[in-house]
């Protein structure tokens, strides 16, 4: 559904849907960056803060993620994101070339002496601030949607 | 020449160090490794130590792991730590975490200070 919003020049502009796949190896800078188009993308179709700061986290602990635990910091491994930002819903599948993990396996970080680990808190906060976290079967990828909050039905 | 922004401002007030951390945003690794090697030289002893997020719009599950770290240094000194200045939308990160339950938080210094009274 095509929406008119208004950018930063208080130009009406015509916006649908952005859709993008980025392969980038191993740079959380340039990881950093794609987020940072995508939360702009988000801001444009008046999605609120709340919104954007919970796309942020995730985007965030996804990604760092996959360079850290998936590609274990090896610099020839890349990381692909791919994104559609629509007015509806933004939609992100964050891909490792690592060997992937079982998310059902996971330790529960609020549990017992869990909440003293210094880590192992990303996969909660996603899962906390999206609408739908999803992995494939290998583990290595993770299908992770925001709704609008504003949108109206 | 690259310009250097602080990490973190430091005054002491009674018998507490108050750690304001001065950025917006902390995510990168080299912010949190800055971050650590400012704050854990300070204690050093059974301190009282304060860490100020007021100026903090944005950080990551990274950061909730250097607290943790710097909490375990305060009570391997016998040492306190609070922290305040969380804002609604950091703190609802904390509560997701639990970790409010086991850090003391006060809503600004003032009221953190009073509290080691």
């Amino acid at each position: 559904m095509p929406v008119f919003v208004l950018d930063d020049n208080c130009l009406m502009t015509l916006k649908t849907c952005t859709h993008e796949k980025v392969v980038i190896k191993g740079l959380i800078s340039e990881l950093r960056d794609v987020c940072t188009k995508v939360l702009h993308l988000a801001k444009a179709l008046n999605y609120s803060n709340d919104d954007i700061f919970a796309v942020h986290l995730a985007i965030e602990e996804a990604t760092v993620n996959a360079v850290k635990h998936g590609n274990k910091r090896n610099a020839d491994k890349a990381v692909t994101i791919e994104y559609e930002v629509t007015p509806e819903k933004i939609d992100v599948v964050v891909t490792d070339q690592g060997q992937g993990f079982d998310p059902n396996n996971l330790a529960d970080p609020r549990c017992g002496e869990n909440i003293y680990k210094t880590g192992g808190r990303g996969v909660l906060l996603m899962k906390s601030y999206m609408d739908t976290v999803e992995y494939n079967k290998t583990g290595n990828s993770v299908h992770m949607i925001k709704l609008n909050s504003r949108h109206t039905r | 020449m690259e310009e250097v922004k602080p990490r973190i401002s430091i005054y002491y007030a009674q018998n507490a160090t108050v750690v304001t951390l001065t950025d917006e945003k902390i995510l990168e690794d080299e912010d949190i490794k800055s971050l650590e090697d400012s704050i854990m030289p300070l204690i050093d002893g059974p301190v009282s130590l304060v860490i100020d997020f007021a100026s903090v719009k944005f950080l990551s599950s990274a950061v909730l792991g250097l607290l943790i770290r710097i909490s375990k240094r305060i009570n391997e000194h016998k040492g306190k730590l609070k922290l305040c200045g969380i804002s609604p939308r950091i703190f609802e990160i904390f509560k997701i975490t639990r970790l409010n339950e086991i850090f003391d938080i006060y809503d600004d210094a003032k009221k953190a200070l009073q509290s080691l009274k």
